[in-house]
This record gives C-alpha cells, sequence and structure tokens, in this order.
C-alpha cells in the first residue's frame, strides 16, 4: 500500500492505496466522486474525463499513486454551487440539448472545458478534433458542437470566467 | 391551501429545456456502479475464450484467493438457475436450443460465461478469475453464415440436428405475376453487418437481499419486463422482487434483455444473503451484450421501363448467433411488412432463413428489423433508378402512396394511418439545394474531378409504437404491448406521473411533464415523474420500439382525463352546479355563462383530500390510472438526403450535408424530438461508414473495444440540418408516431446511396458497409482495372 495526498474538487485529503489502484477508481470508490464515471478499459471513451492539476486527463490512465500531491477537479467541483451557480459549460449543455442519458456527460464537459481553457474561440472543426477523445453514444455531437459554441461565446462576452 | 395562479400559457411543443439535465451536468447521478452498501461484495465472471469446446470446470484453487468469498459454476446451481428466455416462437418448426445463464458442459460463443467469483473488492474478484482451472476441448467453430446452412455443416448445438432456427417461406404467387408483367427486373445481394450497439454506460446489476425479499438495481430499459422474467426463470416470487432502473445510461436495444449476469447475481444474493454488486468492463460489454443486424439480404424488384414498381422479393439469412435472446428469432420478421416501405405494389414475397453460429447472439439494436428493411427498399429503389436512368427521387414519387390515398392498406397488410411523404421531400429537396448539388456532380464527372461527388436519397417509413397486443397474441409473441401510466394528485396540488415506460435519455420527466401540464393546467414544475421501479410504478411494459410516447404518452393523457372527470365532480359539488355546466381550461373550472364562478383544480384536489364536502359516495381521491392497448402501429416517415464527397483517389468520404426532414406526427418537445433525430442520424451513418463487429473464422471477436471497433467521435461526424413537417397521428389520442429509431433507420440507406452515387460512373453499383476509405478505394481501383479507358455502363 502507499500513501498519498490527493485535493479533490478543493478538499485535500490522505489516504493508503493499493499502488495499482486507478485514479477514477480512487476518486469514485475512496473519495465518493462518483460523478466520474468508467465507460471503458482501453481509454477510449473519456467517460472519465477530469482536470489533473489543470490539464484534462482521462483517470482511467492514470494511477492514483501518479496523483500523489496533485489537484483534481471533477464535474462535481466544477460549479461553484450546484444550485445556484453552474460553470458557463454546464448551463450551455443544458440550453443546447448537449446531453441526452447523461454517462459522457461528466467526461465531455471536463474535456469541452479543457478545450476552451487552450483555445478560448475555437472554429467548428477545431472543436470537433478537440473532442474527439470522448464518445457519445446519444447525440450525434451536433448540439455538444453547439454548447462549446455557445459557451465560447458567453465567456468571450465577459460573464464569466474559466475556473481553474 | 394557497390559490395558485391558473396557467394560461400552454407548453405543449415547446422546446423547454431538460428536467433531467441538472443532476447529470453536475454528477450528482444514480448510476448502478455508484451504489455502495455495508457488506456489499463483488462479482466477476470467467468467459470462454474458446468459441465452441466442451468443458470442464474446477473452481477449487479460486476459493483460497485472497478475499475470496465464493466461487460458482453452473454446478453449484443446477437446476436453480434455469434456462435463459426467449420470448417470441416465429414459426411452428422454430428450434429453441436450452440455453443455462452459466455454461454447463459446453460453450458456443467467446464471452460465454463459464464460471463467477464473489470478493471483497472488485480487483479481488477479477484477481481469481485466473485461478479458475477450465479444460476447452475444441469443437469446430461455426462462424460463417451460409456454410452453416450447407449440408454436413458442423454444428453449433449437436442436439438440435441442424443449424437453422427456423425458415419463413410466404407464398410467392403475387410476386411471379407481377414480374411476369416486367419489362425490369433486377437483383441485388445486400449486407447488413453485425452491429455491437455500445451504450456508453456498461451494464451494472446490485441486489439487495432481505431473507426472502429483493432489491435489484440494474442498467436495463425493462425493469418491469425483468421482474417476470426473473421471477419466472428463478423461481423467486414476482411480489417479492423489485426492480430499479435507476439512472441508465443509454440502451439502443442492448439493455431489452434478461441477462445472466442479472439471473446469476440474484442467486448469489439469495445464497449468501449479502449485497451483490457486478458491473461489466467494455471489452465483457463487446463480447457479450446483444448484438444487432447481421443479414444477408437477396433482394428482387420488378417494374415497368416507366418505372412503375410492380413486386418485390426478399430472401434474408440471418445470423442469430449462439442462442436465443428475448427477440432474437424475430428481430428478421419486425422487417417483414417493411421492406414494401412507402411504395405501391402488386406482388411481394418475404422469405427468412435464421441460422445459429458460434457467436454473440443477436437481438434488437436501434429499429430492430426495421433499419434492414428500410436499407434494403431504399438501396435497391436506387438501383432501379439508376438502371431505368430515372432521378431516384422521381422515381421513389411515381411509386409512393399519395397523401390522399391514406389511410392505406400495403402490400403487407400494414394499415398507413397518415402520411404526406410529398410534403416532407419537397421541403428536404429544398433545404438541401437538390438541383444545384446534382449541377456541381455532373460538373465533377465531366471535369473527372478526383473528388466526385454523390447525393444519396432516403424516402423511408417505419413501425413504431410497438404495439397492439392482440397484434403481438397473433404473431404469438409472449408478451402484450399496453402501457399504464398514473396521475397521482397530492393535497397541495402536485402531480406524479408515474410512469410505466421507463426513460433511459429520452427525456419522459419533461415530455411528461409537458402533456400533463398541458391537459390539467397545472404548472410545468409542478409535475414530477416516477419511473423504472417496479414498486413506485407496479406495471409498465418500459421502452423499446419508440413507444414511449406513442403508447405510454396516450396512457397518460386518457389517466388526465380521469383526474378532469373526477374533479369536474367535486367542482360541480363546490359551485353547486351541474358537472355539464362546467367548461375546463388550462386549470380552471368556471361554470358555463357565469365566468366568475370557478375553481382551480388545484383546489379541488385539496377538497378531495380534505374529504369534507364532496359528492355523496365518492371515492375521496382524484388520482388515476389508465392502460392504454394501441389499435394500430404508427408510421413516421421522412425524406433525408445525404450529400458526400468521395475522393477517387484516397477512397477517403466525407459528408458535406446532410438533410433530415422527419415526420414523426404530433411533437411534445422539438428540441428533444430533434436531438432524437441528431442522435439516429449518427448511428446510422455509423453503420453505413465506421462499425462492424468481426469475428475471424475461429469465432474470436477482433473488434472487441472501441480500439477496433470504431464508434464514431465527433470529429467524424458532420453537423445536420433537421426540420419537420407534422402529420399527426389518428390511431392515437396525442397524434404522436415515434422518434428514437428513425434517424439510424433512415440515413444508412441515405450515405450508402450517396456513397455509390459518387463512383457509380465507374461502373460500382454497391460497395459493402461499413464504406471504409480502404473499401472504396478498392472499388474504385478494381473498377478502373476493369475499365482502363473509363466509360464504364452506369
Amino acid at each position: 500500500m502507499a500513501q498519498i495526498t490527493v485535493k479533490v474538487d478543493g478538499v485535500s485529503r490522505s489516504d493508503e492505496v493499493e499502488p495499482r489502484l486507478l485514479l477514477v477508481h480512487y476518486l469514485r470508490d475512496v473519495r465518493g466522486k462518483v460523478g466520474t464515471v468508467v465507460g471503458c478499459d482501453t481509454s477510449n471513451c473519456g467517460a472519465c474525463t477530469v482536470h489533473l492539476d489543470g490539464q484534462s486527463v482521462k483517470s482511467c490512465s492514470v494511477l492514483a499513486v501518479q496523483a500523489d500531491g496533485s489537484d483534481v477537479l471533477t464535474i462535481e467541483g466544477l460549479a461553484g454551487t450546484v444550485d445556484t451557480e453552474l460553470h458557463p459549460m454546464q448551463e450551455a449543455f443544458r440550453e443546447c440539448h448537449g446531453l441526452q442519458c447523461g454517462y459522457c456527460t461528466p467526461g465531455m464537459i471536463m474535456a469541452c472545458v479543457d478545450l476552451l481553457n487552450n483555445n478560448p474561440n475555437p472554429s467548428e472543426h477545431e472543436i470537433r478534433e478537440g473532442i474527439e477523445g470522448n464518445l457519445c453514444r446519444c447525440t450525434g455531437y451536433h448540439n455538444i458542437v453547439r454548447a462549446v459554441q455557445t459557451c465560447a461565446a458567453t465567456m468571450a462576452n465577459g460573464s464569466a470566467g474559466v475556473t481553474v | 391551501m394557497t390559490t395558485t395562479e391558473a396557467k394560461t400559457d400552454t407548453v405543449f411543443g415547446q422546446p423547454l429545456r431538460r428536467k433531467e439535465d441538472a443532476h447529470l451536468i453536475t454528477g450528482r447521478t444514480k448510476w448502478v456502479d455508484n451504489i455502495q452498501m455495508p457488506g456489499m461484495v463483488h462479482l466477476a465472471y470467467l468467459r470462454s475464450p474458446i468459441a465452441h469446446a466442451k468443458i470442464s470446470v474446477d473452481t477449487g484453487p479460486a476459493k483460497s484467493y485472497p478475499g475470496v468469498i465464493a466461487v460458482y459454476s453452473a454446478a453449484d446451481f443446477g437446476a436453480e438457475m434455469g434456462f435463459m428466455a426467449d420470448a417470441w416462437t416465429c414459426h411452428p418448426d422454430m428450434k429453441k436450443p436450452l440455453n443455462p445463464p452459466l455454461a454447463t458442459d459446453e460453450v458456443r460463443y467467446v464471452g460465454e460465461p463459464v464460471a463467477v467469483v464473489v470478493a471483497e473488492t472488485r480487483y479481488q474478484a477479477n484477481d481469481a478469475l485466473e485461478a479458475i482451472s477450465v479444460d476447452y476441448d475444441a469443437l469446430p467453430a461455426i462462424t460463417d453464415l451460409e456454410a452453416a446452412t450447407a449440408d454436413g455443416s458442423a454444428l453449433v448445438h449437436e442436439a438440435l440436428g441442424t443449424n437453422q432456427c427456423y425458415h419463413l417461406q410466404t407464398p410467392g404467387d403475387s410476386y411471379e405475376a407481377a414480374k411476369a408483367k416486367a419489362d425490369v427486373v433486377i437483383k441485388r445481394r445486400f449486407r447488413q453487418q453485425r452491429l455491437i450497439p455500445s451504450a456508453m454506460e456498461p451494464r451494472a446489476v446490485v441486489v439487495v437481499p432481505t431473507v426472502d425479499d429483493f432489491t435489484m438495481y440494474s442498467s436495463t430499459q425493462i425493469p418491469h419486463v425483468l421482474r417476470v422474467l426473473l421471477a419466472l426463470i428463478t423461481g423467486v416470487s414476482e411480489s417479492k422482487l423489485r426492480v430499479i432502473a435507476p439512472d441508465v445510461g443509454g440502451g439502443f436495444g442492448s439493455k431489452v434483455a434478461c441477462s445472466a449476469e442479472e439471473i446469476i447475481s440474484l442467486l448469489i444474493a439469495k445464497r449468501l444473503q449479502l449485497p451483490v454488486k457486478w458491473n461489466e468492463s467494455r471489452s465483457e460489454s463487446m463480447q457479450t451484450v446483444h448484438h444487432g443486424r447481421d443479414q444477408i439480404q437477396d433482394i428482387e424488384v420488378a417494374a415497368k421501363s416507366d418505372g412503375t414498381l410492380l413486386g418485390m422479393k426478399v430472401d434474408l439469412i440471418a445470423d442469430l448467433g449462439a442462442y436465443l435472446r428475448l427477440f432474437t428469432a424475430g428481430v428478421p420478421l419486425f422487417g417483414a411488412a417493411m421492406f414494401n416501405a412507402i411504395y405501391k405494389m402488386e406482388g411481394y414475397q418475404f422469405n427468412c432463413q435464421t441460422v445459429f453460429t458460434n457467436k454473440c447472439p443477436t437481438d434488437a439494436y436501434r429499429g430492430a428489423g426495421r433499419p434492414e428493411a428500410t436499407f434494403g427498399a431504399e438501396r435497391i429503389m436506387d438501383e432501379l433508378a439508376a438502371h431505368l436512368g430515372m432521378d431516384p427521387l422521381k422515381l421513389r414519387e411515381k411509386n409512393w402512396i399519395k397523401h390522399e390515398e391514406f389511410p392505406y392498406t400495403t402490400i403487407s397488410g400494414s394499415v398507413y394511418d397518415t402520411g404526406n411523404y410529398e410534403a416532407a421531400t419537397a421541403r428536404a429537396v429544398e433545404l438541401f439545394g437538390y438541383d444545384e448539388l446534382r449541377a456541381e456532380q455532373k460538373q465533377r464527372r465531366e471535369s473527372k474531378d478526383p473528388v466526385q461527388l454523390g447525393i444519396g436519397v432516403s424516402t423511408f417509413t417505419e413501425a413504431c409504437g410497438l404495439a397492439p397486443s392482440r397484434a403481438l397474441g397473433q404473431l404469438n409473441v409472449s408478451a402484450g404491448g399496453w402501457e399504464r401510466a398514473e396521475i397521482r394528485v397530492t393535497i397541495t396540488g402536485k402531480i406524479q406521473v408515474i410512469s410505466g415506460s421507463t426513460p433511459h435519455g429520452q427525456g419522459h420527466l419533461t415530455s411528461w411533464s409537458q402533456l400533463v401540464s398541458d391537459k390539467l393546467g397545472i404548472p410545468f414544475e409542478d409535475i414530477d415523474v416516477l419511473a423504472g421501479d417496479t414498486a413506485s410504478s407496479p406495471q409498465g411494459l418500459d421502452t423499446y420500439g419508440s413507444r414511449s410516447l406513442v403508447v405510454g404518452g396516450s396512457a397518460i393523457v386518457k389517466a388526465c382525463d380521469k383526474v378532469i372527470a373526477k374533479a369536474r365532480r367535486v367542482a360541480a359539488h363546490t359551485l353547486e352546479c351541474d358537472p355539464d355546466d362546467l367548461e375546463f381550461n388550462a386549470g380552471v373550472f368556471s361554470v358555463k355563462g357565469s365566468p366568475g364562478s370557478k375553481m382551480l383544480i388545484q383546489e379541488c384536489a385539496f377538497a378531495t383530500h380534505l374529504a369534507h364536502n364532496i359528492p355523496d359516495g365518492m371515492e375521496p381521491s382524484l388520482n388515476s390510472a389508465y392502460t392504454f392497448d394501441p389499435i394500430n402501429l404508427s408510421y413516421p416517415h421522412g425524406t433525408h438526403l445525404c450529400a458526400i464527397e468521395v475522393d477517387t483517389e484516397t477512397g477517403f468520404s466525407k459528408i458535406r450535408k446532410y438533410v433530415a426532414v422527419d415526420d414523426v406526427g404530433t411533437v411534445v418537445n422539438p428540441m428533444i424530438v430533434e436531438g432524437q433525430v441528431h442522435g439516429g442520424i449518427a448511428q446510422g451513418i455509423a453503420q453505413a461508414m465506421f462499425e462492424e463487429g468481426i469475428y475471424d473464422s475461429d469465432g474470436n471477436l477482433t473488434t472487441g473495444s472501441f480500439v477496433d471497433y470504431l464508434v464514431p467521435s465527433a470529429a467524424d461526424l458532420p453537423s445536420y440540418t433537421t426540420d419537420r413537417t407534422e402529420t399527426p397521428s389518428t390511431d392515437n389520442p396525442i397524434g404522436a408516431k415515434g422518434v428514437g429509431e428513425a434517424g439510424c433507420i433512415a440515413s444508412t440507406p441515405a450515405v450508402v446511396n450517396a456513397i455509390v452515387d459518387a463512383v457509380r460512373h465507374f461502373g460500382i453499383n454497391d460497395i459493402a458497409m461499413p464504406c471504409s476509405p480502404e473499401r472504396v478505394w478498392r472499388a474504385v481501383h478494381e473498377a478502373k482495372q476493369a475499365h482502363p479507358h473509363g466509360g464504364a455502363a452506369s
């Protein structure tokens, strides 16, 4: 077992973990952050995407021990408060109907936030290329692309800043 | 009570944002795999790596692994585990192989469960799988569909004496008579490749036992049906079993199942009296969740030289895989009445041979039989148009049922209630810029542009709203097709809709709130929906076959009518008038001719709950239930047009424009309908261009992960132009026709027709799906070699 200290959604904690424990299972099973989900076992689907020290990662492809000393942001920490203050990307997904079953949504939103962090004004082509590591089976991506465009426009108008 | 302002503006037909979304976009979700329980143990399955073998299993060594509580194989359960269920006896001579949930002495597909480990953690359960010892004595793997039907073929099920499940043949008289009058007969073979549904949430099951009482949480589309099947299979009393489908991450038919893992999880929870959890990996999912499609279609059409269609003959061979699941054998028959599509003809024949192979069983996948039929019909219409030198839209227009001819009884016996193919097509043509694109295509051909343009047409219909119970009975399906809803009116005037149809992404909460708000005049925000739990929703037949709004929504509307009738009595009693003298509008009962005398429906609810002064003998409750059994299927339709650029030097195809005009009848929430169309189109494009479940000759699934099975990403797909025409159904009180499957039924032939159209001048008249760059390049390359100077006949 190894001791790790990880800040998750603003809360730091130390835990004893098996060296082989995946970060996504650490988040879900140890830290109770079940908003982040697992959709595959080959790092293709992106459902488990979180931000690790400000960068988007697939948390099924990171060991918990590799996150020792790091700051992890999940979908559950993205909003200021859930009731009143959603992140503009969350708002945009709702406004544009960018989700149906919602299973890919946590990872998709985290990937889209990262995309705009790196490129605040992407073209449709750049959005599509930028989220190709995240699979959605319900929406056909049309409304996800619109959500990213909507969010980019909202943030360009200065109505909210990007967290992280 | 506080008097609520009556709601006057209607929410029906508005693109209201979904109530479902708040918890999904913030990660406050209720997936089965999120559930943790004190003392919960975890299951992991050992699955056969061999497609066909005699087996002997020794679980002993695994039992001493760290954290292991128990290890079971078939011998540990014996008769207690029963056999997997099938729900459709399609033919009197149908062969039904027995399929125990855990393999007893023989495995018949890669992934078939052989043994199960119970351990304290999921990692420990998976670790111990390596210690289970299984001897596999390999038998021949039967993987080729046509070879499986040949005399002397090795057998998937020795005891059946054949690989054929059934062979349905219908009389050929009408087709032969039509053919005798024909100027033109063309025949094509189309291959419907095997698809893997790939819902984003893998399956997961939790069972919580309390002595002889069980609660199962499962990622299922069918909690009600599942409860019945589990009771019948395991002997656990239906009344002692509660099944809950909490948040469910997509299904597309793949979670219309009573799986081996659900059966075994229940039995283990019963035996150990511990909460158990199983969640599958994606790799397990790809191998074992039922697959879809997989047919060879031989289609012949007979026509006059002016394009008048005379008849169609369809010969199918369908790959069932190794065993029967609920509707495995019947899926091809869902298409039997749909190959004739929207076209008038004099003769029709449908024959269907179904075959067992050593592969994962097939069953319903988004569309289930209708995508296959629509593909066959729309592809061969393009082939006929090309043969006759006609525009494919003109050929369709010449043969489709005119809007004034509805209701129309088709050659295969379906009664289409309403439709307007002219209107949908005209709108699609306008949005698409059909003539301009045809002109560009001509120009590119003449200039021998390496990037050719193809235009694909699909004027589809499908059958939705499963289903009239009596019709299912006539087809020997072991289920009814009704749906139940209940409206609970609380003392404070809020509504709980108890929905028998169970959502897994469709937006029931929002659409049902709109329906009820419109009917009862109660604010949208004051309406909630309880679904997916057999305790709160005691009866239901769940969600598949684009049925939720058509059948379940109709039950809601009818239940609302009963609520209004009860409330009317209370209002009349209070206002001291005759019930017939009351008008009900936007939640308010008012006395005709005396508009000041009125009572809100919420006030009726409060008065009814108090029951201090309601009509004599009246039950003090407005709650009402209705079970709606449709009188007919519904027939949405539409016209999809696809323009695709094909690089003839690389084989790479790029969709340039995709226009979909769908007529799904009356629409409750256009935003949700549009979303369903988008997602459906994407899945249809996926079949046309990307996805294929491939087995090698030894029966290994070589596309067993998302690395090899190409679920398209955002980078692979275009944006879509969508619009609607609205021709309401006359067979249900809403006028809805169903939209869940339309997109993927329509888009596959539109895309393939476009790709073939782009390269037809090379002499190409088909490219097998998925039309990958390699296949397109090979087709072009081979055609060029066969006709080195160009000039191939079109």
